[in-house]
């Protein structure tokens, strides 16, 4: 039995989300004997660690808070081991726009998007290179912030019209946006624990026209299949690209890594890497580790027993 | 050990299991980002203009300290009891009471339903006319609460548009004809005729007449939400669409939510006869009764005599904060904003460039610490997202002022880099259209409330 702190909650705008995916944690880890504090991450959080003195942290917190890295670099600075990924990594999933340079780089195919802060707008005239973006990725034209999840703030754009109302939505969330080639087709997720990558899962909403943030979280507005409707051969080219990125990355214990299908191609594309992905009822990891027969429990116990493992040198 | 079922270790497949057994109804209910946006509004150093909420520190703590202890003293036992499902007569004489100080004299307690809350009226009427698919005719936008609802009951919501005289009557007439043709049959027509939450506008006179002739023309029920009234600020008392009526066709609300305390949940419905019956079994199976305690409550405080001089002070206060966010907007929200200017109730409705899209504004707005309620919540349709509802009756004077500029900075921050994105001089000319052709020159400086697009029928005739 160990003293585990399970952070949740935080301002992010995903506290709604994350605060349903500490409470099931906290759930499975008192199911597993464990001693359970939830901790509503605020201003007092490392006071309230430094009190508690957990054995380990489970990180369930979302948005800019739990992902960016800054929780985790506390945690090592506290000497409390925690579930998941490192602050490097943790840092590098986040951004989107640095991690899709990263994956381009390193030849991991995302789709070609082009990123913009606001004062390149603003003081270098950037909306004179939109017609030329705008050609070279054509409509439509998904438009996102660099930083945030759960698909807050991502439009997509028809006409040159709707561009720029599309980036002032995205600058709402991030003073760094991107656009991006839109691909038509499968929405797929990678989970992976350990470095092995679980059954892929397709989300496949019900009824919009684009898999948004209130689909991805209410039950009976998507239809998840798992494993997802791909031959053996794309299947086992999602894993190995999303471990491709797991490894480019450097995360450890557990990550989702959402893709794209192209429906016309068949081409595979990574959109971005996930460091704490969702553990709710509707969350696609849990779901993934359940096809593989590992069900919630197990699973929490798995990253337990991952983040006190011994981190090799 | 401790089992807790509803967070218990559920594996996908058993989460499947529980969503094969959810209703239709419940599917069909809609949670949404806004919802977990407005989540993050109720955080303590939030500023929020979203709430809807009255200033319950208006109310004495000593009043209630009173009136309650009276309660104790004098009807302990029937206090603690079940009452009769159409509410204890007691409150049913405050309401008649209460009713006439809005020009509705000729109510009698017995013609009295008494519910939890005003909200539990549109339930209850929804319950006793909505079949899934029935068509209901709301204003656009409308009451946010009320869309779940509706939801909840498979209805198919109209909305009609409104301008500063409240909802367009030509409009609905229009849409009548149009569903007549169609074959489909409206239930009711849901209107909040003075202080609209969330418009903020007041139907006018002609209009609340034309709208009572039209329910009588076509036998149609109208439910008319009316929680607002006798917070008026300035400017003459209309009668109410039930008072014209006469009760034929008219299914009034009311509540004390706003005139005493929201807290108690104690609102009322008077209905014509037959549909009085239904709304009656229908509470028996929502809740069998009130609460005796709020009731009796209720009916103690008003023998006080101490109303009167309490919405007195409600009034001085909302007031006052409505001068306070009238002239902040004024001074914050820049040219390219528009915004209704209520005679009374808590709410206005303010409408932005359409390039801005207010829940993403929200979002922007949180990390500020500023909330308000994004107008797309009053609509069913996708419309209002360049909207937004602002509360002034639950905020201090202070926040009022400082929420605003807040939010206007955020709102010249978003302008002004549309003006660099489009090379505009910074979206005046993207202001929202001028107000409908037939407003009265007086009521000008009113916005238009949004429309369908494409929709550019009739202006001007009402």
């Amino acid at each position: 039995m160990s003293r585990i702190a399970v952070l949740k909650g935080g301002r992010s705008l995903e506290r709604h989300v994350s605060l349903r995916s500490g409470q099931r944690v906290e759930d499975a880890l008192r199911r597993l004997g464990h001693e359970v504090t939830g901790i509503d991450v605020g201003t007092n959080l490392v006071g309230r660690l430094q009190e508690l003195r957990p054995d380990l942290a489970f990180i369930a917190l979302h948005g800019r808070e739990g992902e960016d890295g800054t929780v985790q670099e506390l945690l090592e600075l506290l000497g409390v081991p925690y579930t998941g990924s490192g602050p490097s990594a943790c840092a590098q999933c986040w951004d989107k726009v640095l991690a899709k340079h990263l994956m381009r780089d390193r030849g991991i195919p995302t789709p070609d998007f082009y990123a913009f802060s606001e004062a390149a707008f603003k003081d270098l005239g950037a909306a004179e290179a939109l017609p030329a973006i705008e050609e070279r990725l054509a409509f439509p034209i998904v438009v996102k912030p660099a930083r945030g999840g759960s698909a807050l703030g991502v439009k997509f754009a028809s006409t040159a019209a709707q561009v720029p109302g599309a980036l002032i939505a995205a600058f709402s969330y991030d003073r760094k946006v991107l656009l991006e080639r839109h691909v038509a087709g499968h929405d797929l997720a990678v989970s992976i624990v350990d470095g092995r990558a679980l059954p892929v899962v397709e989300a496949v909403p019900n009824d919009e026209a684009f898999y948004d943030f209130e689909a991805r979280y209410e039950i009976g507005r998507t239809t998840f299949v798992c494993p997802a409707r791909l031959s053996d051969e794309d299947a086992a080219r999602a894993q190995q690209l999303a471990l491709d990125a797991w490894s480019l990355f450097g995360c450890r214990g557990f990550a989702r890594v959402d893709l794209m299908r192209d429906a016309q191609t068949g081409e595979l594309t990574v959109l971005e890497v996930n460091a704490v992905p969702g553990l709710t009822d509707t969350s696609l990891l849990p779901q993934a580790a359940d096809e593989a027969g590992l069900g919630f429990d197990d699973l929490v116990a798995r990253l337990v027993e991952l983040a006190s493992a011994p981190t090799p040198a | 050990m401790s089992s807790r079922p509803p967070t218990g270790s559920r594996s996908a497949r058993d989460l499947e299991r529980y969503a094969a057994l959810f209703s239709a109804r419940a599917t069909s209910t809609r949670s949404s980002a806004m919802r977990d946006l407005m989540a993050l509004t109720a955080q303590p150093q939030v500023i929020s203009l979203a709430g809807g909420l009255p200033d319950m520190s208006v109310f004495p703590a000593e009043v209630l300290a009173k009136v309650t202890s009276q309660v104790a003293a004098e009807a302990s036992a029937r206090a603690l009891q079940y009452g009769p499902t159409e509410g204890l007569d007691d409150v049913r004489e405050a309401i008649a009471h209460v009713m006439a100080a809005e020009g509705m004299t000729n109510v009698e307690a017995d013609d009295i339903l008494v519910t939890t809350g005003g909200q539990q009226v549109i339930d209850l009427v929804c319950r006793t006319l909505v079949d899934p698919g029935d068509v209901i005719i709301a204003e656009a936008p409308t009451y946010p609460g009320a869309v779940p609802c509706f939801g909840s009951f498979e209805a198919d919501v109209v909305q009609i548009a409104m301008d500063a005289d409240g909802m367009r009557v030509d409009e609905l007439e229009e849409t009548l004809d149009r569903l007549e043709r169609e074959g489909r049959r409206p239930k009711f027509i849901y209107t909040i005729p003075t202080f609209h939450n969330p418009g903020g506008v007041t139907m006018s006179l002609p209009r609340r007449k034309r709208l009572v002739e039209v329910a009588r023309e076509r036998e149609l029920l109208v439910l008319e939400d009316n929680p607002y009234g006798l917070l008026r600020y300035e400017g003459d008392p209309l009668p109410t669409l039930y008072s014209l009526d006469g009760g034929a066709f008219v299914i009034y609300l009311g509540t004390f939510s706003k005139i005493l305390s929201a807290g108690i949940r104690v609102g009322w419905a008077v209905a014509p006869g037959p549909v009085y019956q239904k709304l009656n079994i229908g509470k028996q199976a929502a809740d069998l009764c009130s609460s005796s305690l709020s009731q009796l409550f209720v009916a103690t405080y008003f023998r006080s005599g101490l109303w009167a001089e309490q919405l007195t002070r409600f009034k001085e206060v909302y007031r006052r904060r409505r001068d306070v966010m009238l002239d902040a907007l004024a001074e914050f929200f820049g040219p390219e904003a528009a915004w209704t200017r209520p005679e009374g109730g808590l709410f206005l409705w303010a409408t932005l460039p359409d390039y801005i899209d207010t829940t993403d504004l929200l979002a922007r707005a949180l990390e500020d610490d500023v909330a308000f309620v994004p107008g797309r919540a009053a609509y069913l349709d996708g419309r209002g997202g360049s909207s937004m509802r602002l509360n002034f009756s639950g905020v201090t004077e202070d926040d009022i002022r400082e929420g605003v500029r807040r939010i206007g900075k955020v709102v010249r921050e978003q302008v002004e880099l549309y003006g660099t994105l489009t090379g505009s001089a910074g979206g005046a000319a993207q202001a929202p259209p001028a107000p409908a052709a037939g407003s009265e020159g007086a009521l000008a400086d009113v916005v238009p409330l949004p429309r369908r697009a494409g929709d550019d029928r009739a202006r001007g005739s009402r």
